[in-house]
Formats: C-alpha cells, sequence, structure tokens
C-alpha cells in the first residue's frame, strides 16, 4: 500500500490577496468571450441536478450553445430533487449576528479545515446571491406572516440560516432550475438529452472535446463533440450499495474521465447521515433519510441499559441517556453530522441500540409534541412523520422513532481548481462531483448552496476564461480520440456480456458495499483498511470472471447499465481505501480509531496532513500516485473542533 | 418491526413489450419469498433477480429515488396507477398491503401521449415539451432583486407550495378516461398565477402550454376526478378549475 507521492505539481490558481476581494478581483482578472463570438462555442454540460441544470441554463442565457445530457427520461428527476432540509445564505434576515464570514468560518470548522479557504469563501459571497434567484424564478419558499422569506437553524449552525420550501426544498430549488433550462431549449440554445449515460471521456490533444454517451432506450453509443465538456454527475455514495442516494445515482461519468487523467480527490471522505430509516432486511434496495431538522425538536436517546428490549415507552426517564447531550452540552442534538453518526454507532456498537436487529437509536418528540403542541409538530415535521410511518408502519406521534446513520453525501470527488476546471483542461467539474468546498464533512443545507453556486454564478465567469483561449467551433466527431474512446467503451460492454457467469451485478455490489460500509464507513483502522483493498481487487477479479449480465448491447438493458456501473464501483472502492489507509489521522468523517482521544473524539494532524489527496490514475489501478495540495489558512484560525 | 418475519408469494402479471414497435402482451409470474416490509418496486427487484438467475430477461420498469419526490416510477397495479393505497407513489407502497398468495396486475401508465418505450417504462417527454412552452418565469441568473423586497403572504406561498409540489409521474393522465393532461398543466399554471412573479407572462404561458398539451395528444378535461384520486402529491382538481379560468382569460386578452 506504499505509493508515491508528489507535492507541489497541484494549484487551486486562486489569485493573492485579500479573502474578501479575491473572487472580484479574479472575476475582473478573467479572460471575457466577445458576446457576438459565445454562439460559436458549444459547451457539453453531464447532468441536470441543481449543478448541471443551473450551468446550463445559464451559460445558455450568455449565449453559448448548450448539449445537456442526463440519465433520466426528463431533467426534473436528477437525484438533487430528493433534498429536503433546506439551503443555507448568509442573508441574515433574522438579524441573529451571520454574515458571509460567519457562513465561510462554519464551513471551513465544519469541514475539520481540509477545505480549501478561498473556495468556501466564494461559496459563502455566492450563497446570497443564489437565494435572489430563486425567488424570482417563483420558488415558493415558506414566509413569515409579514411576507418576508423564513429561516431555521439546521445542523450544526448556531444562527438562522436556512431557507426551505416545506420538506421539499431540493425538489423546488431543482424546479426552479429545471424552468430555467426548458426555457433555453424552447429557445434553441439547449440541446436536451435525455435517457443518455456518458461512458467515456474524449481528449483531443490533451483537451477534454467531447463524451461517448449509451442512448439508454436504444443501445447504440453516440458521440458528443464540444469546445469544453462541464461534469455534474453527482457524487458516489451508491458505491455502499445501501445510501440514500437515487438507485441510479452512479460514479461512472466521474470515474472515467478520472481514467482520462482527472484527478480524483479525498475519496475517503463520505458523509454519514445520522437520520435515517434503519435497515429492515435483505431486500431492501436504499435507505431513506429523514431531514436533519428532526433534530431541532427531536432528542436523539438510547436506553442506560445494555440489551434493553423494553418497548420506549416503558423505559422511565431517568433509565435513558440522552447520549449527544450529555457528551455535547452547548450543541446538544445539533452537533454536525459526523459527530451525530458516530455518536450513535459507537451507542450501537456498545450494545445499547434499538430495535430489532440493534443498529438503531431513538429520535423522540414526546417533549417537542407536549411543548409545542400535536398540530405545531405537525405543521413543521408532517411530511416526514408521514414518510415515516409509510415505510415502518408506526406513528412518530405515538412512538419515538428509530433512526441510524446512512452513507448519503461524498464530499470527495474529481479534483478542481479555483475556477472549477480539473487536471484535464476544458473539464470543468461542478456540484458533488467535485471535492472543492466541504472538506471532510459536510454542513446541513450546503449541498444545494454549492451546487447552485457554481452553476449561476461561478461556472458562467470561469468557463468564459477557458473558452477565451480556445479556438471555437470543435464539432469533429472523426477524429481518431473519438475512435479510440468508442472502441474502450465497446470492450467494457462486450465484456460484461460475455462473462455470463453465475452470479448477478447486485450481488457483487452488495458484497462490496458490505466491505466498504464495515472498513471505509464510520470508523476505520489500518488493517483493516488494508486487507479491505485486497478483498476489493479479489472480488474485481472475481466480478469480471463470474458475473452475468442477460440481454444484449443493442437494447434498452438496465442490467447491463447496472452492471457496468458496478464494475467502476468496484475500481473507486480500492481507492477509497487506499486514500483512508493513507491518512494517518482523523478528521471529519474519516474517523481512524489508531488516532483518536480516549472520548472518541477525532484527532487531525495538521502538520501532515493538511492537504486534499489527489490521486492520479497510473494504468494500475492498484498503483495510483499521490499528489499532495497543501492547505493555507490565513483566515481561519486551525483548531480542535469543540462542540461541548 | 414485525417479529419474525413470515414471507409471502404473489402471482404477477406483468405487461412485456419488448419495444414501442411490438405488441405486448401480460405474461404470468410467481415470486416468493417476499419479505411484507420490502417495498413494492423492490418485489420487483426480487422477481427481476430470479428471473436473471433461470436466464430469463428481467421486467424493465422506471424508478430511481425511491421515496417519493423524483417522478420516476409508477405502474398500474390492478389498474390503478400507483396501486391501491392513496396519496402514494409506486416506490412508497409496501408489499404487506397485499395478502399473501394473491394475483396481482402490472402494467405501464397508458395513454396516447405516454407511448411504451420498454414493457412498464413509458415516455413522458410530452410533460417537459409543455414545460419548455411556459413553466417557468423568464429570468436570467444574475438579475435578481433582493429576495424580500417582493413581500409573499405565508398563504399564497403555502398556496403556490400546494401546487408547485407536483412530481411529474403521469400518475393523472393513466388515471384519466380522457388522458388528459389537465392536472399536471393546471398544476404549473396555478402555482405561477398565484405568485406575483410569475404574473407578467401570465397571458402567454397559458396560451402557449394549453396549445402545446393539445398538440402533445392528451385528451381534454371532463370532471372524472380520477386524476386527484391517482395524484401520490394530492394535487387538488381545483388547478383544472384554475387552468380553465387562466386560459379563458387569455384567450380573451390576446
Amino acid at each position: 500500500m506504499d505509493v508515491e507521492i508528489v507535492d507541489g505539481s497541484l494549484s487551486s490558481g486562486s489569485p493573492d490577496g485579500d479573502i474578501q476581494t479575491k473572487w472580484d478581483r479574479h472575476r475582473f482578472e478573467m479572460k471575457l468571450v466577445n458576446p457576438a463570438n459565445k454562439r460559436k462555442y458549444t459547451v457539453i454540460v453531464v447532468g441536470t441536478g441543481l449543478a448541471g441544470g443551473a450551468a446550463a441554463a445559464t451559460l445558455a442565457e450568455l449565449g453559448y450553445n448548450v448539449l445537456n445530457f442526463c440519465i433520466q427520461d426528463t431533467p426534473r428527476r436528477a437525484h438533487s430533487v430528493a433534498a429536503q432540509g433546506g439551503i443555507n445564505a448568509a442573508k441574515n434576515y433574522p438579524n441573529d449576528g451571520d454574515s458571509v464570514w460567519r457562513l465561510f468560518y462554519d464551513t471551513v470548522k465544519g469541514g475539520d479545515f481540509r477545505a480549501r479557504e478561498d473556495n468556501v469563501y466564494r461559496l459563502a459571497q455566492c450563497s446570497v446571491n443564489i437565494i435572489d434567484q430563486c425567488v424570482a424564478q417563483g420558488v415558493p419558499f415558506a414566509r413569515e406572516y409579514g411576507g418576508q422569506l423564513a429561516n431555521r437553524s439546521f445542523g450544526g449552525a448556531q444562527v438562522s440560516r436556512t431557507f426551505y420550501a416545506r420538506g421539499q426544498t431540493g425538489q423546488q430549488l431543482l424546479l426552479g432550475a429545471y424552468g430555467s433550462l426548458m426555457r433555453q431549449v424552447d429557445a434553441g440554445r439547449v440541446k436536451m438529452f435525455t435517457r443518455r449515460e456518458m461512458l467515456d471521456l474524449v481528449v483531443v490533444d490533451g483537451h477534454a472535446k467531447g463524451i461517448i454517451c449509451r442512448n439508454l432506450a436504444t443501445g447504440k453509443l453516440e458521440r458528443y463533440a464540444a469546445d469544453a465538456v462541464c461534469l455534474a454527475t453527482g457524487g458516489y455514495s451508491t458505491a455502499y450499495f445501501l445510501s440514500t442516494n437515487a438507485v441510479n445515482s452512479n460514479a461512472t461519468a466521474a470515474w472515467r474521465c478520472h481514467k482520462r487523467g482527472a484527478y480524483f480527490a479525498n475519496p475517503c471522505f463520505m458523509q454519514i447521515h445520522p437520520t435515517c430509516i434503519p435497515l429492515s432486511g435483505p431486500s431492501q434496495s436504499k435507505l431513506t433519510l429523514m431531514s436533519e431538522s428532526l433534530r431541532n425538536d427531536g432528542r436523539i436517546w438510547v436506553p442506560k441499559k445494555q440489551g434493553d428490549t423494553r418497548p420506549p415507552s416503558q423505559i422511565p426517564e431517568d433509565e435513558r441517556d440522552y447520549f449527544l447531550e450529555r457528551r455535547y452540552p452547548s450543541f446538544g442534538n445539533l452537533v454536525p453530522r459526523d459527530v451525530a453518526s458516530r455518536a450513535a454507532k459507537l451507542a450501537c456498537d456498545e450494545g445499547y441500540g434499538v430495535g430489532a436487529t440493534g443498529l438503531a437509536v431513538y429520535l423522540d418528540f414526546s417533549e417537542a409534541i407536549e411543548r409545542l403542541g400535536r398540530d405545531n409538530v405537525k405543521q413543521k415535521y408532517g411530511n416526514l412523520f408521514d414518510m415515516y410511518e409509510e415505510i415502518t408502519a408506526e406513528s412518530p406521534y405515538e412512538t419515538p422513532m428509530r433512526i441510524y446513520p446512512a452513507p448519503h453525501y461524498t464530499m470527495g470527488g474529481l479534483w478542481v481548481d479555483y475556477n472549477l476546471q480539473s487536471t484535464i483542461p476544458g473539464l470543468h467539474v461542478l456540484g458533488e462531483a467535485n471535492f472543492s468546498d466541504h472538506g471532510a464533512n459536510r454542513l446541513g443545507a450546503s449541498a444545494l448552496m454549492q451546487g447552485l453556486a457554481d452553476g449561476y454564478f461561478v461556472i458562467p465567469y470561469t468557463l468564459g476564461n477557458y473558452l477565451a483561449d480556445t479556438k471555437p467551433g470543435f464539432d469533429d466527431t472523426n477524429d481518431p480520440a473519438f475512435d479510440e474512446a468508442e472502441t474502450n467503451v465497446r470492450g467494457t460492454i462486450d465484456r460484461l456480456l460475455a462473462a455470463r457467469g453465475k452470479k448477478t451485478p447486485r450481488e457483487f455490489h452488495w458484497e462490496l458495499g458490505r466491505l466498504l460500509w464495515d472498513q471505509c464507513g464510520m470508523s476505520r483502522e489500518q488493517e483493516g483498511l488494508r486487507q479491505t483493498a485486497e478483498k476489493i481487487r479479489e472480488l474485481r477479479d472475481e466480478f469480471w470472471q463470474n458475473v452475468h449480465v442477460a440481454g444484449s448491447g443493442e437494447e434498452l438493458n438496465q442490467h447491463l447499465e447496472y452492471a457496468g456501473r458496478v464494475a467502476d464501483y468496484f475500481e473507486l472502492g480500492e481507492l477509497i481505501a487506499v486514500d483512508a489507509y493513507n491518512r494517518n489521522e482523523s478528521c471529519g468523517c474519516h474517523l481512524r480509531l489508531d488516532h483518536q482521544t480516549e472520548e472518541g473524539e477525532a484527532v487531525r494532524d495538521d502538520e501532515n496532513y493538511s492537504h486534499v489527496a489527489a490521486w492520479e490514475y497510473t494504468g494500475d489501478l492498484s498503483k495510483p500516485r499521490l499528489h499532495r495540495e497543501k492547505l493555507e489558512f490565513n483566515n481561519v484560525h486551525l483548531a480542535v473542533r469543540n462542540y461541548k | 418491526m414485525t417479529d419474525a418475519k413470515k414471507t409471502r408469494s404473489y402471482k404477477l402479471r406483468i405487461w412485456r413489450q419488448p419495444d414501442a414497435a411490438s405488441t405486448g402482451r401480460l405474461v404470468d409470474y410467481e415470486v416468493a419469498d417476499v419479505d411484507p416490509d420490502s417495498s413494492f418496486l423492490e418485489m420487483l427487484d426480487h422477481l427481476n433477480e430470479t428471473l436473471v438467475k433461470k436466464g430469463e430477461e428481467p421486467v424493465a420498469f422506471e424508478s430511481d429515488c425511491r421515496e417519493g419526490i423524483c417522478g420516476a416510477c409508477g405502474v398500474c397495479i390492478d389498474g390503478r396507477p400507483h396501486g391501491p393505497v392513496t396519496h402514494l407513489t409506486t416506490c412508497g407502497l409496501r408489499m404487506r398491503e397485499f395478502g399473501d398468495g394473491v394475483t396481482i396486475t402490472v402494467e405501464p401508465f397508458r395513454a396516447n401521449a405516454f407511448p411504451v418505450v420498454k414493457d412498464l417504462i413509458v415516455d413522458r417527454s410530452s410533460f417537459d415539451r409543455v414545460i419548455e412552452r411556459g413553466g417557468y418565469v423568464s429570468v436570467n441568473a444574475g438579475s435578481a432583486p433582493d429576495a424580500n423586497a417582493l413581500p409573499i403572504s405565508t398563504d399564497m406561498a403555502e398556496d403556490a407550495m400546494d401546487s408547485a409540489a407536483c412530481i411529474g409521474c403521469g400518475a393523472c393522465v393513466a388515471s384519466c378516461p380522457n388522458a388528459s393532461a389537465s392536472l399536471f398543466v393546471g398544476a404549473k399554471i396555478r402555482q405561477m398565477k398565484i405568485l406575483p412573479q410569475g404574473d407578467v407572462e401570465r397571458t402567454r404561458r397559458a396560451l402557449a402550454m394549453v396549445e402545446q398539451m393539445d398538440a402533445e395528444g392528451f385528451g381534454d378535461c371532463s370532471n372524472h376526478g380520477e386524476c386527484e384520486a391517482a395524484c401520490p402529491k394530492a394535487i387538488s382538481i381545483e388547478n383544472i378549475a384554475t387552468l380553465r379560468r387562466e386560459y379563458l382569460r387569455a384567450a380573451f386578452r390576446s
């Protein structure tokens, strides 16, 4: 597991000087594309979630030709749609002490000092414009009685800066972006390609110039050329099999870009969300998240006695351990996600877990119902309570919810510079697919903010800077690079179909997911990680020998689509383990058992690990090369996160 | 959680159709060892695993978020879009709703404007084309005033949200004897009509969206009310009344 390390090869490229004026200065210094020339450029945008949909619409508004791709039947279904809780913005409407600086500070601290300061500051600045934009689009955010926008506090924040639309904020923001996108489709400036899966990136003379897609409705491989490519294909939590992500969310497009030369940064930074409905049986296909806003009023506890099987109503108050309130008196149930998840796991590992599997803790609303009244609780959380009851057949009004952590969001992703450009010139990466803003842990309600910031307010400027130095109008899909990429894709598909083995892709995926969850989940340990990388390699070899894929390549074949994604999880899965093995510290989501305090708190090693770990594909999956980008903290004082 | 779970078996009659050009038919299957707490789609996953193991082709069906918000899933179960439980998507439906051993018929959403792609998958891109014509506020990124510059009452925001909750699944169309898209279109028209941001384009929007709805081959509304009953998000039929008023108003003004 010893890897070659390269220092000094990566630079964010953000300008020097005062952080507060950095983005303004950078916008001024970047080159512009003449308005009359914009229509000569074509840009490929892959993905139609908050980042991709916003980018495609905005680039088209500026006058570029946009080709926009998604795997779903319509752009309105991208998984951003499922975000419940809200979106942060430093508006300070409640007058409770928020500011751009505080949002910046909270995000850097929340990420356990493993994010790039400059990117995070810009994100906090853009947050303000996002809310304006979304309201102008007609997003029906919650309102106060005076007609002003309502805010609530959300996991890990001590100010109320979260804007929301019931429990469907992601849906409403996505429909806003989707509307803008559809407007550009109607205007003829965006060409929309649905049911297309990007299976390779085409690099011509070192620059990203196109993609190979499989038309999922017909099975045909298609070539698309452009002057630049923007990738906004989301995260890779689905590598863990059970996650809160949609069943079609996958890592394939990003991973194929990695194999074409884009470095993959911090792959082991995977967020495990504390408030999900526990696993009920082996046939389960995904885990369902309950918005973290529930922690505003719900109290988390386990019985004080190990293996206590009494129903919760029969466990008296003094026999309950409200472990978050006990361990973190100042933040209580509102500690950041990584801290809450880990505490729940610890309680269950020590035998205090509840429910049939013992892998759950209670989230109890009885006190809130007494304090606020049932109607008020219903107004705030009714849809979430209904969802819980649909799944579990239990009413949270009557009995505490049972919750357990689940893989949810990946802070890691393709490495990008300050301009969101990857290590392949012309390939820009947006939203969850990049690594840039959340460090080792993402705060609640910050994913929507980042996706929309990248799409509406960052890429429209920074892409122009790249295109200004690029000759417009590349459209040669007969370039040998397209032949090579298509042959590569076809080879993988043929290999999957030819194996005709005995195990289904789902069975392999399940095994891989268990390996990752057990060893690269909420706690990690060096020897276990080494063995896991080994086991993943072995299982991957077996996969290619023994997988059984039904049907053919020349038709709509969901089984083949899935098998291709699983094949990529196996490659990415090994890199996750290797990355976790090589980061000899604990930070945010990455808790190494060999680097913790006696109380189980993470111990960072800022001297040796205050860097981004960006992995280069060398042609040998087991010998990735590590490029370290040093993180500089000039504005936020490095400190031990303390939520006590 | 139920103790000592007993699994169930079902007889399934599922619509199989290789592609849009072929004729489809109902094919009988049996599925055993179904966890009653699993979802309807997980039951289909389970069936597909057994089919693949037997060397048969799995059933194609659409789904994505599996938590009721993306709108990708949707099949007719015993003739009802999204199945027997009201205000629930297919992915939210649990097998405990079906007694052990019963026969369940599974078909795609049927409408002229939703041609079958394969098995249970239909093409709902007609919805996108209707939205393209005006289901938005025309505002470019970067040009918006401060969000609080335009106060909107809580009632208005809540009312707009009731309409905006539509997930675009198409159950309203599949349930309607006329295969009308009036509830889907009405929900978007009403959201934009209630909110002041939508006011500028009100006339053009109503005319263009209705024109496209007709061009896609959706039928007209004749007040059956099936759509409201089938809608997993309980979108009210009042949205269709709004659609009609907005269209009439626009027709007189244009």
